[in-house]
């Protein structure tokens, strides 16, 4: 019988850091889409660099930032009893920074599509800039935020490297499909491999052709 | 679904929402369990023993495999483990050494041997001497015990330099085995125990050619108060126990 628990846990590790990234996401895209500061390129680039970086190299940095003995890790430690290493606490962490990219990215092309003029509309109408960015921005960017979360979701789901390395692979808590299937296949259990395989090949292209349907351009009829 | 959330639901709700989402621990876990964390080699005798031993109580026991070296510096970085099964008992001194694991509940567990596994031709001590040998399958030196008796043997048989095969190394003895079992490399020096898994011809290299790879076993600090972790270290040195461990091809170890 196939062990489904990798699968809740994946399921439980992406919703969390999908909802968790919508918080820290939607300001940081709003600012890179609306902000006129020099630093924004820099931002930007900060943004995107865990596309380009090895999963290795944010393991890395992640295992010492988080490991018990560093100041951040043994602070985790002394208020919770836990470490973050080799949690699904650390696990989210590290998805968070890792999926970053995939939330934000959407997010500011969305914000930018909407530009300046419905915003200064709602102000002209003494819209706080908080409600017109809730009441209008938000509405406006509704299929930006679809896509956002679609993919931060699907990539989380598609996350190995940095779990293999700050995760370990313990059941429950940080085997997640994709280390349990890198188990399988050392261990030799090749037909809970194709079980599992199969089932994220066919999620993932439904995820893919769902954002690809929903962003179609509609042509004005 | 945020921007949706607050349209419906409004700002407190959206967030109590997010929150639940958020906190909802993934593993309620049970009083009476325990993690084990295992050498590659000994994985699927831990799961028998594991498998004997949760029949005649209720502790609940996880395994988590990997190579010697990787399981320790996860240790290191705060893993959560109980029980720690090396393939050497260098790691487990240096754990205890750190006071990362207790010295008095440390013990020998299993002596390994070590096989040459082939795939084509028969194996033997002819075949290992030839150095006809082009490929050879081994695990990780640095990180697994099972490794670096392989590399004695080679420098036993003299094959070193020239006449030194190519090696194809596993991060794992169990990764080193799927190479052999899925016909990407012919020859292999793998542990005995791993050999009789999936079959095939083996050639047990005399224990003179390497020095014995005895694998102990430590209580960790962190499963010093956990009755299920404690249970289980006792079991580990029961007749039942010895009986499991020497059938998968192991050698009794004594203190």
């Amino acid at each position: 019988m196939i062990d489904l628990g990798p699968l809740w846990l994946t399921l439980h590790l992406a919703a969390v850091t999908t909802a968790l990234l919508l918080i820290v996401g939607t300001p940081l895209a709003w600012w890179l889409a609306t902000t006129r500061s020099r630093a924004r390129p820099f931002i930007e680039a900060i943004t995107a660099l865990p596309l380009v970086l090895p999963p290795t190299v944010l393991g890395f940095y992640l295992l010492i930032l988080l490991s018990p003995n560093s100041t951040l890790g043994g602070a985790w430690v002394s208020m919770t009893g836990e470490t973050l290493t080799f949690s699904f606490t650390g696990l989210v962490v590290a998805s968070i920074i890792y999926s970053l990219p995939f939330m934000v990215q959407p997010l500011q092309a969305a914000f930018e599509r909407v530009g300046p003029m419905p915003m200064e509309a709602a102000a002209s109408l003494r819209a706080s800039r908080l409600d017109a960015f809730l009441t209008v921005a938000v509405p406006l960017s509704a299929r930006g935020f679809l896509t956002a979360c679609v993919l931060t979701f699907a990539h989380t789901i598609g996350e190995f490297g940095v779990v293999l390395m700050i995760g370990g692979n313990i059941p429950g808590e940080t085997r997640v499909i994709s280390i349990a299937i890198y188990e399988q296949v050392e261990t030799l259990r090749y037909d809970e491999a194709h079980i599992l395989s199969a089932g994220m090949l066919v999620f993932s292209f439904l995820v893919l052709a769902l954002v690809y349907t929903f962003n179609r351009p509609r042509m004005i009829a | 679904m945020i921007a949706f959330l607050f349209r419906v639901y409004g700002v407190t709700t959206a967030i109590r929402t997010l929150c639940l989402l958020i906190f909802l621990s993934p593993s309620l876990a049970r009083a009476e369990s325990a993690t084990v964390a295992v050498a590659a080699n000994f994985a699927t005798t831990l799961e028998r023993l594991i498998h004997y031993f949760e029949q005649a109580g209720d502790h609940d026991i996880r395994i988590v495999q990997g190579s010697t070296g990787k399981l320790y510096t996860q240790i290191h970085h705060g893993a959560p483990f109980d029980i720690f099964l090396a393939a050497d008992t260098d790691r487990p001194d240096r754990l205890v050494a750190d006071g990362l694991a207790m010295p008095e509940n440390r013990i020998p567990y299993a002596i390994g041997r070590l096989v040459l596994w082939s795939g084509t031709e028969t194996p033997s001590e002819a075949l290992l001497r030839s150095g006809t040998i082009r490929r050879l399958a081994i695990a990780n030196p640095e990180l697994a015990p099972y490794g670096a008796a392989a590399k004695e043997v080679l420098a036993e048989y003299g094959l070193t330099d020239e006449r030194a095969p190519a090696l194809v190394m596993g991060e794992n003895v169990a990764q080193t085995v799927a190479m052999l079992a899925t016909g990407n490399v012919d020859h292999g020096l793998i542990p005995l125990s791993m050999a009789s898994a999936f079959g095939g011809e083996v050639w047990t290299v005399p224990d003179t050619a390497h020095a014995p790879v005895r694998q102990d076993a430590v209580l960790l600090k962190r499963g010093r108060d956990n009755p299920a972790a404690r249970a289980f270290f006792a079991f580990l040195q029961s007749d039942a126990a010895r009986a499991i461990i020497t059938a998968d091809g192991y050698r009794e170890a004594t203190p």
